[in-house]
């Protein structure tokens, strides 16, 4: 914690260095030091609690009521997208024949850059009379379900050969192999995509409510005072720590939901261990 | 046993994420539909409206005073009352009206006129059945310090524009004054690039980015920039003249075609008329109900729009929404010369219609409104800064 503050105070000495050395000197590349493009970081803190508008809500409040709201569709999709991930790695390391059939293609569809996807998703998801917060959520599973399949795929395949022999040597189904030995040792790898998901899923809402035309997320925030810039760039970086600090938050909490499982799961696991050991 | 732990353990999760999840559908599903949650039936006229019509407008742009009339004739009932239960699409990136409209995603798309006419040569079968603006609300805007008061003036500068078809009043005037040396860049929405001195010349909307620039502080002397401070270039202005219209309401061909739809129409244009007639006597009202439609709105930037948009309006020559032909042939004929998608387009005259308009404006005039607006006259609006 103390270590993350000092990174954080370094980070806002270097960019007020920055600008009063580059005001001093004159120099306007690569960055304009002036206050529209470089605010001042107590500038954008002071923004956060003043009036949106005249007669407005204070900005960290109606920021606030907007993370809450992209949070709910980056959720939707971060669980939809870890299902959908979690699923496909399943069939792949059940299948080498499906997986060298079907990989290319989930490759392939993280090379297509997510704001190409996401208005064809809100036109179909129109047509189809799906509600719009679901296409945004299938947005942001777009980007999350990814990472989910590539790295449980691999957790699936990492237990040793020698395991996987036992297992069946016990004449153990499929399904029991699954659940007693590659899922638990797949979760840390599971965990380590469901992080990068998080924020993945954020980003993916994010973009999602731009083509869907939402008025309500921080989409629409970053929008609108992109386009005010000019006139008050403060309010956009004020949005832009706010959308950041979203995305830190939501891969917290799957931090700490992961070391509660993985410590539980540890203990089970030995637990399981020695009574297999005793009844073999 | 061990594994009924485990078990349990993963039941519970699914349940907590099974409860989150319908908390959050229910949630977000109340928040999107809340506009279908009023009940048309109650406040129809003389309880003739049992089952109203479902439509969808798609806006070009997100909530803003541009739409206005929209937002008021919802908010004030002007489309129930039609016995219309209208769902107001907000328009955003990457969407395009006119391919919403050809796709079937909406009945009601506003787009500009060349924009259209050029989806209508890629196959797009639209038709425009209201021209709302009957003026452009384009500007190429300069410091004073430029010189810059017409088209010639731009020989050796840089002018800056926003492409995707929003710059075809800029080349039509750059060819219609065959002005030779000029360097065109393209612009972001910001008006950054004309602040810090980057281009000569900034295209602008004057309900939009004109007056972002006059909510930006002058770093010389510390306030904010002054009308005076800035040359435009109208190109409504005669001397000018290549002025192309813009939004306008169009449909799908097939789906007007379709019997009762021409009926649906009027009482979409009518409502629609009513709530822009609305604004002019009731200009802090609408100003408020757009707000209401977006708290990231500035209140100063809004008021300006609003204000602005009307008298792109008003005063309507033949009602509002009723084309006015020698606009329209200006129109065709700017494009034909400078849009490439548009070379070689002789008519274009089955484009759009106004009879429909025409109908909503006769019972509207009816009733005793103006119809035309021929008195408005702009407020003053004083802006703040950033247009808070």
């Amino acid at each position: 914690m103390l270590s993350f503050i000092v990174v954080t105070f370094v980070l806002i000495a270097i960019w007020e260095g920055y600008k009063l050395i580059w005001l001093q000197m004159g120099w306007i590349r690569p960055v304009r030091p002036d206050n529209t493009t470089m605010p001042h970081v107590w500038d954008m803190i002071i923004e956060l609690f003043r009036p949106v508008r005249r007669g407005g809500d204070l900005l960290i409040l109606d920021l606030a009521a907007r993370s809450f709201f992209t949070l709910r569709e980056a959720f939707l999709g971060f669980v939809i997208g870890g299902i959908f991930g979690f699923a496909l790695s399943v069939l792949f390391v059940r299948s080498t024949l499906l997986e060298r059939s079907f990989m290319p293609y989930v490759v392939a569809s993280q090379t297509i850059p997510i704001i190409a996807i996401a208005p064809m998703v809100v036109v179909w998801g129109g047509r189809l009379d799906f509600p719009q917060w679901l296409s945004v959520a299938v947005i942001s599973a777009y980007l999350t379900f990814f990472p989910v399949a590539i790295n449980t795929l691999r957790g699936l395949k990492s237990p040793d050969p020698t395991a996987l022999e036992l297992m069946r040597s016990y004449a153990a189904k499929p399904r029991e192999v699954l659940w007693k030995l590659q899922v638990p040792s797949a979760l840390p790898y599971i965990f380590t995509a469901l992080k990068v998901s998080a924020t993945a899923s954020v980003i993916g809402a994010l973009i999602g409510e731009l083509p869907a035309g939402f008025g309500d997320g921080l989409g629409r925030a970053l929008l609108t005072f992109s386009q005010q810039f000019g006139a008050r760039s403060v309010k956009l970086y004020a949005t832009v720590i706010v959308t950041a600090l979203v995305g830190v938050i939501f891969v917290t909490v799957v931090t700490l939901v992961e070391r509660k499982t993985l410590a539980a799961g540890s203990r089970d696991f030995e637990v399981e261990l020695m009574t297999g050991r005793a009844t073999g | 046993m061990k594994l009924n732990n485990r078990w349990k353990r993963l039941l519970a999760l699914l349940a907590v994420i099974g409860l989150v999840l319908t908390a959050c559908g229910d949630d977000t599903g109340a928040d999107t539909t809340s506009p279908d949650t009023t009940s048309p039936d109650t406040s129809a006229p003389d309880g003739e409206c049992t089952e109203p019509d479902d439509v969808r407008v798609q806006l070009q742009w997100v909530a803003q005073s541009q739409f206005a009339g929209y937002f008021v004739a919802q908010d004030l009932g002007f489309y129930e009352d039609e016995c219309l239960n209208v769902e107001i699409l907000e328009g955003a990136v990457e969407i395009v009206p006119q391919t919403v409209l050809a796709t079937g995603g909406a009945e009601f798309g506003i787009a500009w006129v060349p924009k259209a006419l050029v989806s209508r040569e890629q196959g797009a079968e639209i038709i425009n059945i209201a021209q709302v603006f009957e003026r452009s609300g384009t500007l190429s805007v300069s410091f004073v310090e430029q010189g810059i008061t017409h088209p010639t003036d731009w020989e050796g500068k840089t002018v800056g524009n926003w492409g995707f078809g929003n710059e075809y009043e800029l080349t039509g005037a750059i060819n219609k004054f065959d002005v030779q040396d000029v360097e065109l860049v393209g612009q972001n929405f910001d008006m950054l690039a004309l602040l810090n001195g980057e281009i000569d010349a900034a295209e602008a909307m004057i309900y939009n980015e004109y007056a972002q620039v006059l909510e930006a502080e002058n770093p010389e002397t510390g306030e904010l920039y002054q009308p005076e401070d800035l040359n435009v270039i109208d190109f409504n202005d005669p001397d000018v003249a290549t002025a192309m219209l813009q939004d306008a309401i169009w449909v799908n061909a097939e789906w007007i075609a379709e019997e009762g739809n021409e009926d649906i129409a009027v009482r979409f244009l009518k409502a629609t008329f009513r709530g822009w007639i609305h604004c002019l006597d009731n200009f802090d009202e609408c100003v408020e109900i757009v707000l209401e439609n977006g708290s990231t709105l500035g209140e100063s930037h809004q008021a300006w729009q609003l204000n602005e948009i009307l008298a792109l309006i008003f005063p309507a020559t033949n009602g509002i929404g009723v084309m006015n032909e020698s606009l329209w042939d200006q129109t065709v004929e700017v494009g034909t010369a400078v849009v490439e998608e548009l070379q070689g387009v002789t008519s274009s005259d089955d484009a759009y219609r106004t009879d429909l308009a025409q109908q909503a404006v006769d019972e509207l005039e009816a009733e005793g409104l103006d119809v035309t607006g021929a008195s408005y006259e702009r407020r003053d609006i004083e802006l703040r800064p950033g247009g808070e």
